[in-house]
C-alpha cells in the first residue's frame, strides 16, 4: 500500500497520533477477539474451552475430532465447486448483459435494466419460498446447482461491469472494429481486459459472499452430497448436542481458513483492487 | 450494422441474464404475490382463493408486529453504527498509525469468516456464569447477565454481532475513497487555516457522499437479509424476542409448512423494501447525472 | 467414520459429483436413514457404527446415516425432502411430530409392513407409555428408539457442602425449593456463583414444563390431538412455581436457561441440580469428575413426567424396497440386546421391557443404579404434548412460558394467550 502514504497537513502527529494509535488498537483488540478465542480453543484441550490458563498444553486433538465427527472434505469440495460455479456463470452472464446495455441501444433495455435493478432490492434471499417451490418443479431440489441458479444472474454485477464499460473509450471500439473484430471478440479483446480490477473486486466479492451463504443452502439442501461448509457446519454445531466449544471452535476455523488465509495473503490486492474500481 | 441488427444482437446477449433474473427474481417475486392470496395447500386440503384472509392474519398476529418492530430497531441499530465505524475505521488506517496493516487486518476479518461460525463464537461469549463476558464483567465485580435469554438485552446482542460482521467490510470502500483523494485539497485546506475536524466535515466527507451512498443501500440490504446469526444464537426467541422478518418467514414457510401465510409476509417485506429503494434511488439518480 | 467419508468424497469427485442425488438404489437397496441428536456423547459414531453392524447382518441393505441436527432441524429436512419428492425412507423425529406427519401424508404405518407373527409382536413388545405418542387411529406409526423422560440431576458434593444429606434427592417441591435455597450461593451484591437448580427453556421448554404440569395433576392435551387445555388452574399453578423458582426465590438463574449449555453449567458446578433428559446420562457420567446423583422428578400432587425423544418413522414417498429394508432395520435396531446396548452407551431408556431383563443391563443398572430411574419413573409417565400442526401448537406453549419465564407475562396470562392461539390453530382439526 505505497499509494498515498505523502505526509498531508492533517495527518495526526505526536500526542494527536498517539491517542489515535491507541484507541485504532483498542478497537483492533475488542474486533479480534472472538477469532483470537476460537484460535485460542481450538487449540487446547476441552477443559481450558471455559478457563484461560496461558500455559496449558497445545493439542490438534480438536481438529482430529472435528473432521471425524462430519464429513467436512465432502463439505469443502461442495463449497469449493458451488462457489466456482457461481463465480463461472455471473461473469459470463454478468459481462454479456453489461456488455449488452452498455454498447447496444435496442427497444426495451431501458425497462429492461429497470427490471435488473429491482434485484438489487428484491433479493433471491427474501423470496426463498417461492424458490424453493420452482428448484422443486425443475426436480434439481437437493444438489449443488440448485444453490447456485438463483444467484447467477446478479444485478450487482450488471451494474457494476456496465458502469464500467460506458467508460470504455469509443475509439477503442471503433478502432476494434476497423480492425474486422465481431462484437464479442470486441468484448473479450478490448472490454474485458479493461475491466479486470473489478473482476477481481467483483469476484472476490462474490466467492466471500456465497462460500459464507446460509439460509438457502439450509433450505435447498438435505444430504451430504450438496451440503456447503455453513449448513455442514451448522448441523455439526447444533446446539442441543451440548456444546462442546473447543470441537466447534477447531471446525469454525477449518471453515473460514480457506478465506481468512486467502484475505491474509491478498489483502493488498484486495483493497487495491476496489480502490482502481473506484467503487465509490 | 442496421439498427434491427444491433437490436437482436443486444438482446441476444442480454438474454441468459434477463431469463435467469426473470426465472428467480421476477416471477417467483409475482410468484409470492398470487400464492399470498391463496390458502396453504395440503395433502388433504387443496388450495382454495382466500382473498385478503392471510394478510388479516398477519396483520393480526402478535408476533409479526413483534418481528417488524425488532427488525426496524435491528436495523436503526446497525446502519448507523456500522457505517459511521466504517468511515471512522478507514480514517484511522489511512493516517500513519502504528501496525497500521495489522490493525486493517483485525477489523476486516469478521467479514471473511462465516456468520454462522462467527455466531457460534459470539455464543460462548455471551453464555451466564463462565462465558467471556461474564468472566470479564467478573473481574470488574459486576454482576453476570444472562444476554441472549433475557428480553431487554437479546436483541442488543444480536446487533452487536451484526456491526461487528460488517464494519470492516464497508470500511475498504471508505478506504479506498479515502486513498483516491487529491492531497492538493487537504493542503489547500490547511492554507485557509481550516481545522481537522473542519476539513473533514466540509471537504471529506461530503466527497465521501456516493461512497455512503454505495455502503447505505448494502447496510440496508443487510438489516433485512441477515437471520444466519439468529438461527444459531437465539432461534428468535426469547419470547420472539430477537425475531425479525425474514427469519418469521423461513420458520412459517419452513417450520410450520405455512406457504401461503409466508409469502403474504414476504410480500409486506418486499414492499418495504420497495419503498426504501424507491427513496434510495432518488438520491443515486441525482448521484448518476453528476457523472 | 474418517475413511468412509474419505472414499464417499473420493467416488463422488471422481463421479458425476456436481449432480448427485442420494439414495440411489443399486444392486443392494440402499436407504437414507436421518437422525438428529440432541444429548451430549458420540451419538454419530454410534449410528455409523449401527449401520455397519447391520449391513454386516444384512449384505443385501446399504443404509446410509445423515446426521441432520436438532430435532426440529431434522423434521424440517425430512418435509423438505418430502416434499421435494425424495424422502429418506427412515428417520428419527420427535415421537410427537406424528400428527404432522400424518396429515402431510409424510409416513407410512409400520403395520403394513409387520407380516409376520414375529414382526407383530415385536410391535408389541414396547413399553406401553413410549406408545401413547407412537399410535392413533388403531395403527402403529412410529417405533421407539431413543425414548427418554426428564430427570433430576443432582452434585452430591455441593449437597454435602450445604448440609443435605448427599444420597437423598427432594422428593417433592417443597424439598425441591427448599434444597435450591440451601444450594444456592449468592454474595452481598447480588451475584451468584452457584444456582441450586436449573431447568433450561430453549428448544423444548414445553417438555420441561410438562414435568411441571403433570406433577401438579393436569393433562395439556386430549388423545386425539387437537385440543388442548394450556389454561387449566393446575397448569397454571405449574408455571408459577417453576417461575418463582427465579423471579421470586433467586435459586434458578433469571430469564431463560439454555438447554445446550446445561450439561456444562452442571459440571462446572454453577448448579447443584438440573432437570435434562435421561438421554444425557453417559454425557454426565462421562464428564462430572464429581459424585452425582439422578432421580425421579420431585412430586407436586403426584409425580410425573413426559415421555420424550425420537421414533422411527418409514416415508410414504420412498421406494417399497427401500421402505422393506427400512423396516427391517428399525426392528434390527430395537431388538433387546441392541437396545440394552443403546441404553448403556446414552442413557435413553431401553424401549422394550425385556431389554431390560439382558445380561448387559442387568449389570449395568447393577452397578450404575441411574440407568433405571428413568425406567422407573416411566410408572408415572404421560404422553408427550402432541397435536396436528405440533410445531406451531408447541410454539404457542413455548412463547407464553418464555414469556412468563422473562417476566413480560404473568404465568396465567402467557398460557391464556397460549391457549386462544392453539385453539385458533386446531379447532379446524375437530
Amino acid at each position: 500500500m505505497t499509494a498515498s502514504v505523502r505526509s498531508g497537513p492533517y495527518e495526526p502527529r505526536g500526542m494527536g497520533l498517539a491517542i489515535e494509535t491507541v484507541a485504532a488498537w483498542l478497537l483492533a483488540v475488542v474486533w479480534i477477539l472472538p477469532l483470537a478465542y476460537a484460535v485460542w480453543t481450538a487449540f487446547h484441550p476441552a477443559e481450558f474451552s471455559a478457563r484461560f490458563e496461558l500455559f496449558s498444553p497445545l493439542s490438534m486433538d480438536n481438529f482430529v475430532r472435528a473432521w471425524e465427527a462430519a464429513p467436512f472434505a465432502r463439505y469443502f469440495f461442495n463449497t469449493f465447486v458451488l462457489v466456482t460455479l457461481i463465480l463461472g456463470c455471473q461473469l459470463v452472464l454478468c459481462t454479456l448483459a453489461a456488455y449488452a446495455f452498455a454498447r447496444y441501444d435496442f427497444p426495451g433495455s431501458n425497462i429492461a435494466f429497470a427490471l435488473v435493478l429491482a434485484q438489487l432490492m428484491v433479493m433471491p434471499d427474501v423470496l426463498i419460498v417461492e424458490n424453493y417451490k420452482t428448484m422443486g418443479k425443475l426436480g434439481v431440489l437437493d444438489t449443488i446447482p440448485a444453490i447456485a441458479l438463483p444467484y447467477v444472474a446478479s444485478a450487482f454485477g450488471i451494474f457494476l461491469l456496465r458502469q464500467t464499460f460506458k467508460t470504455v473509450p469509443k475509439e477503442l471500439d471503433d478502432a476494434a472494429r476497423v480492425e474486422g473484430a465481431g462484437a464479442v471478440q470486441t468484448l473479450l479483446k478490448v472490454y474485458v481486459p479493461l475491466a479486470r480490477p473489478i473482476y477481481l473486486a467483483y469476484g472476490l466479492v462474490s466467492v466471500s459472499y456465497h462460500w459464507n451463504n446460509f439460509l438457502w443452502p439450509l433450505i435447498v439442501t438435505s444430504s451430504v452430497e450438496s451440503r456447503p461448509l455453513t449448513v455442514g457446519l451448522q448441523v455439526f454445531s447444533s446446539s442441543d448436542q451440548g456444546i462442546d466449544w473447543s470441537v466447534i471452535c477447531a471446525a469454525t476455523l477449518m471453515t473460514s481458513a480457506p478465506l481468512l488465509v486467502g484475505f491474509v495473503l491478498f489483502q493488498r490486492q484486495f483493497v487495491q483492487s476496489f480502490m482502481r474500481a473506484g467503487i465509490r | 450494422m442496421s439498427r434491427f441488427s444491433a437490436a437482436l444482437h443486444g438482446w441476444l446477449l442480454l438474454l441468459p441474464a434477463m431469463a435467469l433474473l426473470m426465472l428467480f427474481t421476477h416471477w417467483p417475486a409475482l410468484g409470492t404475490l398470487i400464492d399470498s392470496f391463496y390458502t396453504t395447500p395440503r395433502p388433504r386440503r387443496p388450495s382454495v382463493f382466500a382473498g385478503w384472509d392471510n394478510y388479516r392474519q398477519i396483520l393480526d398476529d402478535p408476533i409479526f408486529w413483534q418481528a417488524l418492530t425488532n427488525n426496524l430497531w435491528f436495523a436503526v441499530g446497525t446502519i448507523p453504527v456500522s457505517v459511521g465505524l466504517a468511515m471512522l475505521m478507514a480514517v484511522w488506517v489511512n493516517d500513519r498509525i502504528a501496525g497500521r496493516t495489522l490493525v486493517r487486518m483485525a477489523y476486516f476479518t469478521p467479514t471473511v469468516l462465516p456468520m454462522i461460525a462467527v455466531a457460534n463464537i459470539w455464543l460462548f461469549f455471551y453464555t451466564p456464569q463462565y462465558g467471556l463476558l461474564a468472566q470479564l464483567f467478573g473481574v470488574f465485580g459486576a454482576t453476570t447477565q444472562n444476554w441472549l435469554g433475557s428480553k431487554d438485552t437479546a436483541l442488543i446482542c444480536v446487533t452487536v454481532v451484526a456491526i461487528w460482521k460488517e464494519a470492516g467490510f464497508f470500511m475498504i470502500f471508505y478506504l479506498a475513497a479515502l486513498q483516491q483523494m487529491p492531497p492538493n485539497l487537504a493542503e489547500a485546506a490547511a492554507l485557509e487555516g481550516a481545522s481537522r475536524w473542519h476539513f473533514f466535515r466540509r471537504v471529506q466527507f461530503p466527497l465521501l457522499m456516493p461512497t455512503t451512498l454505495f455502503v447505505l443501500v448494502n447496510a440496508v440490504i443487510n438489516a433485512f437479509r441477515t437471520v444466519d446469526h439468529i438461527v444459531v444464537m437465539t432461534r428468535g426467541g426469547p419470547d420472539n424476542a430477537t425475531s425479525l422478518l425474514l427469519f418469521r418467514i423461513y420458520e412459517l414457510g419452513f417450520g410450520f409448512w405455512d406457504t401461503s401465510l409466508a409469502s403474504a409476509m414476504t410480500v409486506i417485506l418486499l414492499l418495504g423494501l420497495g419503498l426504501i429503494a424507491l427513496a434510495q434511488y432518488g438520491f443515486l439518480e441525482r448521484r448518476l447525472h453528476y457523472r | 467414520m474418517k475413511r468412509r467419508t474419505f472414499l464417499q468424497g473420493a467416488a463422488a469427485a471422481a463421479g458425476t459429483a456436481v449432480i448427485a442425488k442420494p439414495a440411489i438404489a443399486q444392486a443392494a437397496t440402499e436407504f437414507t436413514l436421518f437422525f438428529p441428536v440432541a444429548v451430549g456423547g458420540p451419538i454419530t459414531k454410534l449410528i455409523d457404527t449401527m449401520a455397519v453392524d447391520f449391513e454386516k447382518e444384512n449384505p443385501s441393505i446399504k443404509v446410509k446415516p445423515v446426521y441432520a441436527g436438532t430435532y426440529q432441524e431434522t423434521l424440517v429436512k425430512l418435509m423438505t425432502a418430502h416434499k421435494g419428492g425424495s424422502a429418506p425412507a427412515l428417520s428419527v423425529v420427535l415421537s410427537t411430530d406424528m400428527f404432522t406427519l400424518i396429515d402431510d401424508d409424510a409416513i407410512v404405518a409400520f403395520d403394513d409392513f409387520a407380516k409376520s407373527e414375529d414382526d407383530k409382536k415385536w410391535l408389541q413388545s414396547f413399553f406401553p407409555a413410549f406408545m401413547e405418542n407412537s399410535q392413533t387411529a388403531g395403527k402403529t406409526w412410529g417405533a421407539p428408539f431413543q425414548r427418554s423422560t426428564v430427570v433430576l440431576y443432582w452434585n452430591k458434593e455441593l449437597f454435602k457442602d450445604a448440609g443435605l444429606d448427599p444420597d437423598k434427592a427432594p422428593a417433592n417441591w417443597a424439598e425441591q425449593l427448599a434444597f435450591a435455597q440451601k444450594l444456592t450461593k449468592a454474595d452481598a451484591s447480588g451475584g451468584v456463583s452457584q444456582w441450586g437448580i436449573q431447568v433450561p427453556a430453549t428448544g423444548f421448554p414445553y417438555w420441561l414444563f410438562q414435568g411441571f404440569s403433570t406433577q401438579a395433576g393436569a393433562i395439556l392435551m386430549n388423545p386425539e390431538g387437537n385440543r388442548t387445555f394450556f389454561d387449566k388452574p393446575e397448569v397454571v399453578e405449574a408455571l408459577s412455581y417453576w417461575v418463582d423458582l427465579s423471579r421470586k426465590h433467586k435459586v434458578h438463574p433469571p430469564g431463560i436457561v439454555e438447554w445446550g449449555t446445561t450439561p456444562k453449567d452442571f459440571f462446572e458446578k454453577k448448579v447443584a441440580m438440573m432437570w435434562t433428559t435421561t438421554g444425557n446420562l453417559t454425557n454426565v457420567r462421562t464428564n462430572a469428575k464429581f459424585p452425582f446423583g439422578v432421580a425421579m422428578l420431585p412430586a407436586g400432587k403426584r409425580r410425573g413426567s413426559p415421555t420424550g425423544g425420537g421414533n422411527f418413522y418409514i416415508s410414504a414417498k420412498a421406494p417399497k424396497a427401500q421402505q422393506e429394508a427400512a423396516f427391517r432395520f428399525a426392528k434390527w435396531a430395537t431388538q433387546p440386546q441392541r437396545a440394552a446396548q443403546w441404553c448403556v452407551d446414552t442413557g435413553y431408556v431401553a424401549v422394550r421391557k425385556d431389554a431390560f431383563e439382558t445380561e448387559a443391563l442387568k449389570k449395568y443398572v447393577a452397578e450404575f443404579p441411574a440407568a433405571a430411574v428413568a425406567r422407573d419413573q416411566l410408572e408415572f409417565a404421560v404422553a408427550e404434548l402432541s397435536t396436528h400442526e405440533n410445531q406451531r401448537v408447541t410454539k404457542a406453549l413455548n412463547d407464553g412460558l418464555q414469556a412468563a419465564l422473562t417476566g413480560t407475562k404473568t404465568p396465567e396470562q402467557g398460557l391464556k394467550d397460549a391457549q386462544v392461539e392453539a385453539e385458533r390453530i386446531l379447532v379446524r382439526y375437530r
